[in-house]
């Protein structure tokens, strides 16, 4: 029995402890976010964020998860309502199939909480644990620029907590 | 004791230096760069093999720097030094050195000019080189790319900056001299001592030193440290479990992987990425060489590892079926960290047990890893924190970084239960130091790269 | 929206629609010929686009009682924003704003047939038949409202799903559309609107399923969730033909959540409750299992001559005079097998209930597939339905139909309730059909002038096309007790072409002689990967230009213009050297730059892309500083789907020419992960891509999803030789190949 607090709801989940994150939040949670590119931590597809680290959901085992809170992209925003990352990639059309987005979405957000105002190379250094196939990098630059700029004069960035399951 | 050893050692430099600075180090003349023309092809290439095994890409080359531009630190408990721009420029570079003055840079730690270097440029082993082998590797140099960069003040404590003191340094440690062969043994064991203590350097990461920074002689190859990695023994102090063959060490130098011992990782890295350009011959006489510097293996060893080529048999067996091939030994590491345990199934058995062709054979079965049965724990802490990734665009092993994943007391508990099962052995005791280390240099690293 | 019924036909678009020169037609208001069905036009004109295979402008497009409106395609959205683009066309030409338009997509259940969608053929394909069937069904509820409001049908206006007359008097669509009102054939002309009056056409849209993705919300097939959905895995093979031998399923039936072993020859899977599960099960399945290989592949070392000397049919392409006497120039040029890559690697839900099978699958053709899946299980096609929901990216055909067979097999072992297939990335890197190896040999020869007087050209390949249709395609089938064999391999004809695609250049060359060589044996899978053999064949006659250019001491811009006449072709070329800053550019040490143009299979979109690259000396490392590229795709349905389609070509070509290569030994695969098959990550992107689109109005739509991929490797390649004055022939460019070339 573990218990998680994803997107700020807590879950007591029966499962195996050792069981990677990524497969509780989609089988058990049923959250489409985070997604299986690799099990391996080489793509990003799986990321999420745990207290403030960007991390990959496919190598964590829930047992070491329980006493953080966890955010996936559901608790960023909601289509009614996205969140400021998500809707800076909507904005610039930053995504082709759109497989590898929500990772990217999750691993610039963690950047931007810690540092509001990056160095475009310092988001290229940041977001290079994260593979896109489809060749949206470009764009995906300009999302996170964007999203920078909007939190700056939107003000500190808040995460949603309990803004969603 | 410790005063009177101070102040004796204050008056020794003190004395060196004043020495030092009577005896005046001579300018050597400067001489106009010379055109690549000047150097004949088949010496450059040699020198790129020699530059190869000598690795002067690694020290010299910052980490988003031009090759040979210099400006990479080197941490010593003296400072940090950098290194130097040896690129052919003229001004920044060693574009006016003549061949004379990079021999004696080499032999004798000096520059052009007669100052003295820092031997963590590591002279104490280039003074071995051959006539022949400074010739090829100067033209190597000389026909590079040429890089205008400033190079970087040293960082140094007082009053490690004069560096007239090195004049002293060099008289207790500096053997001058080319390599001598043995004639009682063989070519090949001749040649790998002399690339191994010459060029290679390996003492310079893998002897331990004393409080002058040099290498302890009686200690050669007795294992080091450098950027806060552990460089293991590779005499018969080796804390492998398994010994290593010579064929083993030739294709870990080779290839960067040997199941069932080790992959590269941390500063050994580029070297074995620098050896895939030398010609096998020299990596098998280098691996000739260090195998017989660890000697044949004693009754107890052979016997040690026959017992951990056992276990690790049986570990292989087993996963993933959760029933742990060594019961008592689980158990007891179990025990001893039920969380650690949980941790290695959820977030390491699937590549480094069965799942290894997932990693294209690439994922270490640890059973049998050197890495493991350390002196310390640095190593491994590193290793998870930091992972194995290649270079942008280029082929090889991929282990994920597990810094944002773990937190420091789940990586404590990772390492103590891997040590207790896989190594079978006693706690280390510096874990939660070391992790402390690792985290440190990364918040240092992500401070720096922004802006 | 406002709108006024068109008066006349747009002639020029009418001509594009029809594909031939429709004679006799009415030029009367508003009003098209009705024909009798089934009778052609002169020439045996074929209906526009996909109309052609259905006719029925009810298979396309249906107006509820309700209003809803309703468009089909048999395409699939595979990211490249098609669904987007036909919403666009048929909201155009039914006057009414995209989002009040459902859109299905690729269901045999319910959508024509299209084939598959590859080739870059949905807009000419779908796009085409949606705007003639939106067409000539506005047309007829024009018809019908001016019966109803018993007014001239030039006094009537469209607006918001309805018909209005001049005194307010109105009827919805809905009111006007019963029964069987759609449900009549199609017409050789259609009512297009007039270009100049688009107002959802030309425009860049937003994609409509971007925001979904972004959300969350279930649209990949790898997120669907059904009541009851149970998890498989399969063990894969170790490589090739590898048959399995023995395996001891007692104890993986044991673990937690198993609910079944099934093995059928050697195809063998795990059926677990939850989806971990299913995959610790696989791990312990795959110890328990003796496999006997077949050591079949090719050595690494030599092979391309090994390659070329593989049994292979000899087919002329280009009946030209072989060249005799020294060429000017010739050069051999080489391309390894390289992977689709996918994100996400292959899956599909199955569900076998009431002896019915229903497959969700992100297979690039539903109704192959379900062709494939009847024929390797002996089910009558009425029994099977294909459904298409997106997958990760795709690029070809990929693991997507395996996958869908895989879950056919399960879900008939386990029927009743739905089970859901992953492949895991190694089987993925593994067992996927790979672009084809190609070595391509050119020859050429210059007058006095500098121009090309001869070419030849030869090319040896694989094929570039083993997509189900067979059920020996299927992977899965080829694995079971009675094994389904490989067809035999056939070659896809010009003017499209699989490894000959491109293989004829587009420039004016007096005497042009090109043989496609098409290697019959495949020691490896191989099939369609994005612009098939287009991507090195540009590479290689891209090269050849420069090189030849080289030769007449031209300007590689200015020799290219040269020997082109087609007019678009030479602005496309211009606009992308003019942006580029090409006749000023003031190369520096350790950069250099480079063109590469090519029109998409000759008769498809045009793309031409310059590049700068900067080279380390020292190490060999080659990285690409900027890119501007230019295309002509006809008539821009969205402009920006087309940048970012160049853009995302762009990006994957250069990740294709500068790194990738699959790696294999005697009997597997070894290029398993992300490790052993690096791909372009964020450090090696440009610090710029632009991209200029040339719009047609009016003019056909062409292909453009696949039109980037040639040009760049070769910009990129003569970039290459620019900075170092050494020429690469092989790819991919890595730095240990750069540096080998370079010297010391």
């Amino acid at each position: 029995m573990v218990t998680l607090n994803v997107n700020g709801k807590s879950h007591r989940i029966e499962v195996d402890p050792a069981t990677p994150l990524l497969y509780v939040l989609r089988d058990h949670l049923e959250l489409n976010g985070a997604k299986f590119g690799c099990g391996l931590g080489q793509c990003g597809a799986c990321t999420v964020i745990a207290d403030r680290q960007p991390i990959f959901s496919c190598i964590t085992p829930v047992s070491v998860v329980q006493e953080r809170r966890i955010r996936t992209l559901e608790g960023l925003g909601t289509m009614e309502k996205p969140g400021a990352v998500q809707q800076a990639f909507i904005e610039e059309q930053a995504a082709q199939c759109g497989f590898c987005i929500p990772g990217m979405i999750l691993r610039a957000q963690a950047l931007l909480e810690r540092d509001p105002a990056p160095s475009h190379a310092e988001i290229r250094r940041h977001m290079s644990t994260n593979l896109c196939r489809c060749g949206t990098h470009m764009r995906i630059l300009r999302a996170v620029e964007r999203a920078a700029r909007a939190m700056k004069t939107g003000g500190p960035m808040r995460d949603t907590e309990g803004s969603g399951r | 004791m410790n005063i009177i050893f101070g102040v004796v050692f204050f008056v020794v430099l003190a004395a060196a230096a004043l020495l030092g600075a009577c005896a005046g180090q001579s300018t050597l003349v400067p001489i106009d760069p010379p055109p690549k023309s000047a150097f004949a092809a088949a010496s450059v290439e040699r020198g790129a093999q020699l530059a190869a095994v000598g690795n002067c890409n690694v020290c010299h080359t910052a980490s988003s720097g031009r090759p040979y531009a210099g400006g990479r630190p080197f941490k010593t408990p003296f400072g940090t030094v950098y290194s130097t721009n040896i690129t052919p420029e003229p001004d920044t570079g060693i574009g006016r050195w003549s061949e004379a003055a990079f021999v004696r840079a080499m032999r004798e730690g000096l520059d052009r000019e007669g100052r003295h270097l820092y031997p963590a440029f590591p002279y104490d082993h280039f003074t071995r080189l051959t006539d022949e082998d400074l010739k090829a590797i100067y033209a190597f140099i000389m026909t590079r790319e040429v890089v205008r960069a400033e190079g970087r003040a040293n960082e140094l404590r007082f009053p490690f900056g004069f560096r007239s003191l090195l004049s002293a340094w060099k008289l207790l440690f500096l053997e001058r001299g080319v390599f001598q062969a043995d004639s009682s043994k063989t070519a090949e064991w001749n040649r790998g001592a002399y690339l191994v203590e010459g060029l290679g350097h390996c003492g310079a990461c893998h002897t331990p030193r004393n409080r002058l920074g040099a290498e302890k002689k009686r200690e050669h190859l007795a294992g080091g440290e450098v950027e806060g990695w552990h460089s293991p023994a590779l005499n018969a102090a080796s804390p492998s479990p398994v010994p290593w063959t010579a064929g083993q060490l030739q294709m870990y130098l080779a290839t960067g992987l040997v199941d069932g011992h080790a992959i590269t990782a941390g500063p050994m890295e580029p070297v074995v990425h620098n050896l895939s350009a030398v010609p096998e011959r020299d990596v098998r006489a280098i691996a000739g060489y260090l195998a017989a510097v660890a000697g044949a293996p004693s009754e107890r060893r052979q016997k040690k590892a026959r017992d951990a080529l056992a276990h690790a048999q049986r570990e292989m067996a087993a996963y993933p079926l959760r029933a742990p091939a060594d019961p008592s030994v689980a158990a007891e590491a179990g025990q001893r960290n039920r969380s650690g345990e949980s941790i290695y199934f959820g977030a390491c058995a699937a590549c480094h047990d069965r799942g290894r062709e997932a990693t294209s054979e690439g994922a270490l079965h640890l059973a049998l890893g050197t890495v493991m049965t350390l002196p310390t724990s640095a190593n491994l802490v590193r290793i998870i924190m930091t992972g194995i990734i290649p270079a942008e665009g280029e082929a090889g092993r991929f282990m994920p970084a597990y810094a944002n994943e773990l937190t420091d007391a789940q990586i404590r508990d990772l390492v103590d239960y891997i040590r207790a099962y896989f190594a079978r052995a006693p706690a280390w005791d510096d874990v939660e130091a070391e992790v402390k280390k690792v985290r440190e240099e990364l918040s240092a690293a992500n401070a720096n790269a922004g802006g | 929206m406002m709108d006024v019924i068109a008066r006349r036909m747009s002639r020029r678009r009418f001509l594009a629609s029809g594909g031939a020169l429709v004679v006799s037609f009415s030029l009367a208001p508003g009003l098209f010929a009705a024909k009798p069905p089934g009778k052609e036009d002169r020439k045996g004109a074929k209906l526009p686009g996909s109309l052609h295979g259905a006719p029925m402008l009810d298979s396309w497009i249906r107006i509820g009682a309700d209003g809803s409106i309703t468009v089909f395609t048999g395409k699939a959205e595979l990211g490249q924003g098609i669904k987007t683009a036909l919403l666009q066309v048929a909201a155009e030409e039914l006057v009414v704003e995209p989002r009040q338009i459902n859109l299905i997509t690729a269901d045999t259940g319910r959508t024509p047939d299209e084939r598959y969608t590859a080739g870059s053929q949905s807009m000419q394909d779908s796009a085409t038949a949606i705007q003639n069937a939106a067409a000539q069904v506005r047309a007829i509820l024009v018809d019908l409202a001016a019966k109803r409001l018993n007014a001239p049908q030039d006094s009537l206006t469209v607006r918001n799903a309805a018909i209005r007359a001049a005194d307010g008097r109105s009827a919805s669509y809905g009111e006007l559309v019963t029964g069987e009102t759609l449900h009549v054939r199609a017409e050789h002309q259609s009512p297009l609107r007039d270009p100049s009056t688009h107002t959802v056409m030309g425009q860049s849209l937003p994609r409509v399923d971007i925001p979904l993705k972004l959300a969350g919300v279930a649209i990949y097939v790898q997120d669907l969730r059904l009541p009851g959905m149970v998890h498989a895995r399969v063990v894969c093979p170790p490589g090739y033909g590898a048959r399995l031998r023995a395996v001891e399923t007692g104890n993986v039936e044991k673990m937690p959540g198993v609910l079944r072993v099934v093995r059928n020859g050697s195809h063998l899977a795990v059926i677990a409750e939850r989806e971990y599960q299913a995959v610790q099960a696989m791990r312990a399945l795959a110890k328990a299992v003796s496999w006997d290989e077949r050591p079949g592949l090719p050595p690494q070392k030599d092979f391309y001559s090994h390659f070329q000397r593989l049994p292979q049919q000899e087919r002329i392409i280009v009946e030209g005079v072989a060249l005799t006497g020294a060429p000017t120039l010739e050069a051999t040029y080489r391309r390894p097998y390289q992977i689709h890559g996918a994100i996400g690697p292959s899956c599909a839900v199955g569900l076998f209930k009431d002896d019915n099978l229903t497959v969700w699958t992100h297979s690039q053709g539903v109704y192959p597939l379900r062709s494939a899946i009847c024929e390797m299980l002996n089910f009558p096609e009425a029994r099977v339905r294909c459904i298409h929901m997106e997958g990760s990216g795709c690029y070809g055909h990929n693991g997507a139909d395996d996958a869908g067979a895989d879950a056919a097999l399960l879900a008939v072992a386990f029927p009743g309730r739905p089970v859901r297939v992953q492949w895991m990335r190694e089987d993925e890197h593994a067992w996927e059909p790979y672009g084809s190896a190609m070595v391509s040999s050119a020859k050429a020869r210059l007058d006095g002038a500098g121009t090309i007087t001869d070419w030849q050209y030869d090319v040896w390949s694989c094929s570039h096309s083993t997509r189900p249709g067979p059920a020996g395609n299927l992977i899965p089938a080829r694995h079971l007790q009675t094994p389904f064999e490989p067809p035999v391999p056939k070659p896809i004809p010009q003017p499209t072409g699989g490894g000959d695609r491109n293989a004829i250049p587009l420039y004016k060359i007096q005497n042009v002689r090109v043989v496609h060589h098409f290697v019959t044996a495949m020691p490896l899978r191989v099939s369609a990967l994005r612009a098939l053999g287009a991507y090195m064949n540009v590479f290689a006659l891209e090269s050849f230009m420069d090189e030849l250019a080289n030769a007449a001491q031209a300007d590689p811009v200015e020799f290219r213009l040269r020997h082109l006449e087609d007019p678009r072709a030479r602005e496309v070329v211009r606009s992308a050297a003019d942006r580029f800053g090409w006749s000023g550019y003031k190369k520096q040490r350790g950069a250099g730059r480079g063109f590469g143009f090519a029109r998409y299979k000759n008769l498809a979109g045009y793309a031409a892309v310059a590049c700068e690259v900067a080279v380390d000396r020292e190490t060999g490392r080659v990285r690409m500083v900027r890119a501007v590229a230019a295309a002509d795709s006809g008539e821009a349905v969205n402009p920006d789907g087309i940048r970012n389609q160049i853009e995302g070509g762009i990006i994957q070509s250069m990740s294709w020419t500068l790194f990738e290569a699959v790696t294999f030994n005697q009997s597997r695969i070894t290029s398993r992960d992300w490790g052993a098959y690096p791909i372009a990550r964020f450090p090696s992107l440009p610090d710029s891509i632009e991209v200029h689109v040339i719009s047609r109005p009016g003019q056909p739509f062409l292909g453009t999803g696949e039109a980037a991929q040639g040009p760049t490797a070769a910009a990129i390649a003569n970039a290459v030789a620019d900075a170092t004055g050494v020429r690469i022939r092989e790819l991919p460019l890595t730095a240990r190949r750069v540096k080998a070339a370079i010297g010391l």
